[in-house]
C-alpha cells in the first residue's frame, strides 16, 4: 500500500464555528494507482487534497492518521510536513497559470528552490523531463510570463515531479485547458506515472469523464464523506451508491463539465457542513431514501475494491 | 425588472457580515473614535469657548498651560485652546471640502474612463496622468500667492482640484474589471443609461472601495491644507491649525520654549490624519476577508 | 528580444512628461494674466514699499515681459522664448537678481536634504517593512508607529526636532545652513558646520518619510506572501526565507511606482522642512518670495520644482525597466 488514510477529519475554522469539510474518510491506495477525485464543489475533494501536502491557515487537523509509503505522515504538523513535502507528496496546483514566480527566470528559480531544498540540480534530467512534455529547453531561460497557459501548465508538473514523489497530488488541473491541452495533460500525466516519476497520484476534478479516462480507481465524495469508490470502469458501468448514479446519469456529452449544468438531474444542495444532519448526508436529495437512512450508513466493501457507503447498495 | 430596490440576500448577508467584523475591529473602532472625538470637540468646542474672534488677546502673554488656560497663550496673550478648537473645525472643513471635491472629480473621471474605454479612457488618462505628475503643492503655492484674499472655501476648491488623479485612476481600474460583469451586461441589455449603469449598478458594488478612498483624500487634504497654511498661503481670516504652526515658528515659539504653542496643533493635525489611516486600514480588513487575522 | 516595447514605454512617458510640461508652463503664464487684478501694477504697488529705486527698472521691465500690447499668442509664444533662453525674470527680493542665479544658489541646498533623506528611508522603510510583514510582534509595533509617522505633518516633526534636540538639548543647530559667523569654503571646518546644521532637517525628512515606505511596504509584502507562487513554493516546502526574498523582489516593483507618485509629497515635505530651520534651499526661497511678493522668483522656483520632478520620474522609470522584465518583454507589467 502506498498511501493509507485513516478516518481523516479536516475542519475548518469560521466565526460561525468549525466547519467540518472532511469527516472521518478512510482509503487506501497501491503503488501505481491513479485515484481519481470526484464530487460537486464542497464535498471535501480539495480539502482532502489540501490536507495531504499543506493545509492552510484556517483549517485544522481534527482526527484520523495518514499513512505514506508505511510512514505516518504528520499532516498536522506544518514543520513536520516540510521533510515530506517536495521529495514524498508533491503538488500540481489549481492555479499553476499563476504559480511561478513572475520576475525570476523559470530556470533560475528551478535551481533556488531545489537548492534551498538542499538538492543540487540534474540538468540533464530536467532536459530530459521537459523535452518529454514537449516543451523547448529554451524555456528555462524565459519568464513564466512568455509562456502560453498550456506551456506554464506542463512547466509546473516538471517541476512538481522533479524528485520523483511518491504520491502527487493534481487539483483541478485540466478545468481552465481547453479540450486538446486536457487531452495533452491527461498523456503526461500517465507518462510521469509510466515513466515512475511519481509512483501514485490523486486527480481531484470536477470532470468524471475525463477522470475515467485516467483514472485506475474513482472516488466520489459527497458532503465531507466518502460516497463511492471503485474501479473506474465499475463507477461508469455499474455505480452502486444512487449519487454516483444520478451523477453519472446527468453525465452531459464527454468533455462538457457537469459543474456548468448546475447538476440539472439532482434537485437540492448538500446540507452545511457546520453541523451535519445525522444520518445519510444524501438522504434529503435521494429518491430511494428509506427509514434506515436515518442512521448514517458504513463504507462497505460490497465486492473486491468496491466500496459504498449505502445501505441501499 | 429593477434589480436595485431591494438587495439580492446574499448582498444583505454581506453586509450584515461586514457589520459584524467592523464592531469587532479594533483598529476601526479606535480610529473612527478619536476622529468622532476630534470632530466633536471641532463642532462644540467653539461654541463653548464663545469668543468673537479666536486670534483677540485674552490674556498676559506666554503663560504655560493653566486650569484657566488649559493649553497655555501665545507671546500676544491669545489663548492656544481657543485657537486650537477653532482651528480644529477649520482643518475639517478643508479636509471634508477638499477631499470631498477630489472625490467628486475622481470618480467622474475614473468611472467614465473606466466603463467607457477607448478615446475617451486614452484622454482621460493621460490627463490623469498629467496631473499626476505635477508637484500638487507647487501649483497650489502660485495659485494661492496670486489670490490676494485667501478663504477655507477656496483653498480647499484648489486642493480637490489638485489632488485627485491616484484615486481616479484606482477607480478607473476597479470600474474597469466590473464592467463587463453578469449584472452591468444585464443592465446595459436592460436599456440602462450609462449614468444609470454607473450610479446604479457600478458604485454601489465598490462602495466600500469608495468609501476608503474618500477617507485618504481626505486625509490628505488636511496635509497639504496645513502645509500651505504653514508657508503663510493659509486664509487670511481666522484659524486654523496650520496657521498656528506658522504663527508660533514665525514669533519665536521655538526659541522662547513655548511648546504649548506648536505641540497642541501639530499633534491635533496627527492625530485626525492617523486615526483616518488606521480606520482606513481597519475598514480595509473588514471589506477584505483574505486581510482578516485568523 | 523586446526593445521595441521598452521603445514604446519610454515614448509614451516622455510624451506624458512633455505634455505635463506644457501644461505646467502654460499655468505659469496664465495665472498671473487671468487673476483679478492688474498684475504689474500690484507687484510695483507693494514694491514701491520695500524697493522704491527699483520701480522704475522693473516697470519698463515687466512691461516688456508681460508684453500687454501684444496679442495674447505672441505673449504666450515670448514666454516660452524667454523660458528656452533660462531667462525667468529678475527678482524683486534681492534685485536684480536673475531669478535663475538666485535659485541655482539654493538647488544645491534642496537636493543635499531630499536625496539622502529620500533614498534612505525608502532603502531603510522598505526593508523593515517587509520584515516586520507577518510578523505578529514587530507588526503591531511597526504598524502603528508608521501610520503615526506618515500622519505626522513634515514642519510638525521638524518643529519638534528643532525644539527637543536643538533647543532643549542643545546639541544641533535650530536655523541656516552653516553658521552666521563663517564664510563658505572648501575646509573641514565649513563642511563639519554644513553637516552639523544638515543633521536635523535630514532626520525630519527622512523619519516622516520611513513611515509611509515601512507601511506600503508591509502591506505589498502580505498580498505578495498570500499569492499563488508563494503558496505553491509552500507547498513543495520551500523555506520561507526564500519565499519572502521572492516576495520583496516582487513587492518591491509597486514600491518604485509608489515613489515616483511619491515625488510631489516629498518636495512638499522638504520645502517646509527647510522653512523650520530656514534652511538656505528652495523652500525658504520659497518663503521669502511670498513674504517679498516676489512672483518671478515663486514661478521661477516653480518651473525648477516641475522640471526635477519630470526627470526624477524619467529615473525611476529607467530604474522600473531595468528591475521589472515583464517591461522588457512586452507583456504589461508597469502601467503608467
Amino acid at each position: 500500500m502506498s498511501l493509507r488514510v485513516n478516518d481523516l477529519r479536516v475542519h475548518y475554522r469560521t466565526l460561525k464555528g468549525e466547519v467540518k469539510a472532511l469527516d472521518g474518510v478512510s482509503f487506501t491506495m497501491a503503488d501505481g494507482e491513479i485515484l481519481g477525485l470526484a464530487g460537486e464543489s464542497g464535498c471535501g475533494k480539495t480539502t482532502l487534497g489540501k490536507s495531504l501536502i499543506r493545509m492552510d491557515g484556517r483549517m485544522r487537523h481534527a482526527g484520523g492518521t495518514v499513512e505514506l509509503d508505511g510512514r505516518n505522515l504528520p499532516v498536522g504538523d506544518d514543520r513536520a510536513m516540510n521533510a515530506f513535502r517536495f521529495h514524498e507528496v508533491s503538488l500540481i496546483p489549481q492555479y499553476s497559470m499563476s504559480a511561478m514566480n513572475p520576475t525570476r527566470r523559470i530556470g533560475k528559480m528551478i535551481g533556488e528552490l531545489l537548492r534551498s531544498r538542499g538538492v543540487t540540480l540534474d540538468t540533464a534530467e530536467l532536459h530530459h523531463r521537459i523535452d518529454l512534455v514537449g516543451l523547448p529547453r529554451e524555456v528555462l531561460s524565459r519568464y513564466p510570463i512568455e509562456l502560453s497557459g498550456g506551456m506554464k501548465q506542463r512547466m509546473v508538473m516538471v517541476i512538481s515531479t522533479l524528485l520523483d514523489p511518491s504520491l502527487l497530488i493534481a487539483d483541478e488541473i485540466t478545468s481552465a485547458l481547453d479540450v486538446s491541452t486536457q487531452k495533452a495533460v491527461v498523456k503526461a500525466m500517465l507518462g510521469f506515472r509510466d515513466n515512475g516519476f511519481v509512483k501514485s497520484m490523486i486527480f481531484i476534478t470536477h470532470d468524471l469523464a475525463l477522470t475515467s479516462n485516467l483514472a485506475d480507481t474513482v472516488m466520489i465524495m459527497y458532503a465531507g464523506k466518502l460516497a463511492e469508490k471503485a474501479p473506474a470502469d465499475k463507477v461508469v458501468k455499474a455505480p452502486r451508491h444512487p449519487y454516483t448514479q444520478l451523477l453519472i446519469n446527468s453525465l452531459p456529452e464527454i468533455g462538457v463539465r457537469y459543474d456548468q449544468r448546475k447538476l440539472a438531474g439532482i434537485p437540492g444542495s448538500p446540507p452545511s457542513l457546520l453541523n451535519p444532519p445525522k444520518g445519510c448526508r444524501f438522504r434529503d436529495r435521494c429518491p430511494i431514501a428509506g427509514g434506515e437512512c436515518a442512521e448514517e450508513p458504513p463504507v462497505a466493501e460490497i465486492e473486491p475494491d468496491h466500496f459504498v457507503a449505502c445501505w441501499k447498495a | 425588472m429593477t434589480t436595485t430596490t431591494t438587495l439580492p440576500t446574499e448582498e444583505r448577508v454581506v453586509r450584515r457580515e461586514a457589520l459584524y467584523f467592523a464592531v469587532r475591529n479594533t483598529k476601526l473602532m479606535i480610529g473612527f473614535g478619536i476622529v468622532l472625538f476630534l470632530l466633536l470637540v471641532g463642532i462644540f468646542g467653539p461654541i463653548l469657548a464663545n469668543v468673537e474672534d479666536p486670534n483677540e488677546y485674552v490674556a498676559a502673554a506666554m503663560l504655560p498651560p493653566s486650569s484657566e488656560h488649559w493649553f497655555g497663550t501665545t507671546t500676544f496673550g491669545q489663548d492656544v485652546f481657543t485657537q486650537f478648537v477653532y482651528g480644529l473645525r477649520t482643518t475639517f472643513v478643508a479636509g471634508a471640502l477638499g477631499g470631498g471635491i477630489a472625490a467628486v472629480i475622481a470618480m467622474v473621471i475614473g468611472f467614465v474612463a473606466g466603463y467607457r474605454g477607448g478615446w475617451v479612457d486614452e484622454i482621460l488618462n493621460m490627463l490623469t496622468n498629467v496631473v499626476l505628475v505635477i508637484p500638487t503643492l507647487a501649483v497650489l503655492l502660485i495659485i494661492n500667492a496670486y489670490l490676494g484674499i485667501r478663504s477655507v472655501g477656496v483653498q480647499a476648491l484648489f486642493i480637490g482640484l489638485t489632488s485627485w488623479p491616484w484615486a481616479a485612476r484606482s477607480i478607473r481600474a476597479q470600474t474597469f474589471s466590473l464592467r463587463n460583469r453578469e449584472f452591468v451586461d444585464l443592465a446595459r441589455l436592460s436599456g440602462m443609461t450609462t449614468r444609470k449603469i454607473i450610479t446604479r449598478e457600478i458604485a454601489p458594488n465598490m462602495s466600500s472601495y469608495l468609501f476608503m478612498t474618500f477617507i485618504l483624500l481626505f486625509g490628505g487634504s488636511i496635509l497639504i491644507a496645513s502645509s500651505l497654511d504653514f508657508i503663510g498661503l493659509g486664509p487670511t481670516e481666522g484659524v486654523s491649525l496650520g496657521l498656528m504652526l506658522q504663527n508660533s515658528t514665525q514669533w519665536s515659539a521655538l526659541q522662547l520654549g513655548l511648546w504649548w504653542w506648536f505641540v497642541p496643533p501639530g499633534a491635533g493635525i496627527t492625530a485626525v490624519v492617523g486615526a483616518l489611516y488606521v480606520a482606513n486600514v481597519g475598514l480595509d480588513e473588514v471589506f477584505n476577508p483574505k486581510l482578516r487575522e485568523t | 528580444m523586446g526593445r521595441p516595447h521598452v521603445r514604446r514605454y519610454f515614448g509614451r512617458k516622455l510624451l506624458i512628461y512633455g505634455l505635463t510640461f506644457v501644461v505646467a508652463v502654460t499655468v505659469n503664464w496664465m495665472i498671473p494674466r487671468f487673476m483679478p487684478g492688474d498684475p504689474v501694477a500690484s507687484m510695483l504697488a507693494r514694491a514701491r514699499v520695500s524697493q522704491p529705486a527699483a520701480v522704475e527698472a522693473m516697470r519698463t521691465y515687466y512691461t516688456n515681459l508681460f508684453g500687454f500690447d501684444q496679442p495674447i499668442w505672441q505673449q504666450y509664444l515670448n514666454f516660452w522664448g524667454a523660458l528656452f533662453q533660462g531667462d525667468f525674470g529678475i527678482s524683486i527680493w534681492v534685485f536684480p537678481t536673475p531669478v535663475a542665479d538666485v535659485i541655482l544658489a539654493a538647488v544645491p541646498y534642496t537636493l543635499a536634504l531630499m536625496i539622502p533623506s529620500v533614498l534612505l528611508s525608502y532603502w531603510v522603510g522598505n526593508r523593515f517593512g517587509a520584515f516586520a510583514a507577518r510578523r505578529k510582534l514587530l507588526d503591531n509595533t511597526v504598524l502603528p508607529v508608521g501610520y503615526i509617522l506618515t500622519a505626522t505633518p513634515y514642519m510638525w516633526l521638524a518643529v519638534i526636532l528643532a525644539w527637543g534636540l536643538g533647543v532643549v538639548a542643545g546639541w544641533f543647530p535650530v536655523a541656516g545652513g552653516y553658521s552666521f559667523s563663517l564664510q563658505p569654503s572648501w575646509s573641514w571646518e565649513f563642511f563639519l558646520d554644513l553637516l552639523h546644521h544638515w543633521i536635523l532637517p535630514f532626520l525630519s525628512l527622512f523619519l516622516v518619510a520611513l513611515g509611509g515606505w515601512a507601511i506600503g511596504m508591509r502591506n505589498m509584502i502580505i498580498y505578495e506572501l498570500e499569492s499563488d507562487y508563494s503558496n505553491y513554493l509552500s507547498a513543495l516546502g520551500a523555506p520561507s526565507r526564500l519565499i519572502r526574498r521572492y516576495a520583496y523582489r516582487n513587492a518591491i516593483l509597486p514600491q518604485i511606482t509608489g515613489l515616483a507618485l511619491q515625488l510631489g509629497v516629498l518636495v512638499a515635505g522638504a520645502l517646509v522642512t527647510e522653512i523650520v530651520f530656514s534652511y538656505p534651499g528652495l523652500g525658504s526661497l520659497i518663503l521669502k518670495a511670498i513674504q517679498n511678493q516676489d512672483f518671478f522668483l515663486l514661478q521661477g522656483t516653480f518651473m525648477f520644482i516641475v522640471i526635477g520632478v519630470l526627470v526624477a520620474n524619467f529615473l525611476i522609470d529607467i530604474v522600473y525597466v531595468l528591475i521589472d522584465p515583464r517591461t522588457r518583454t512586452g507583456m504589461a507589467g508597469a502601467q503608467a
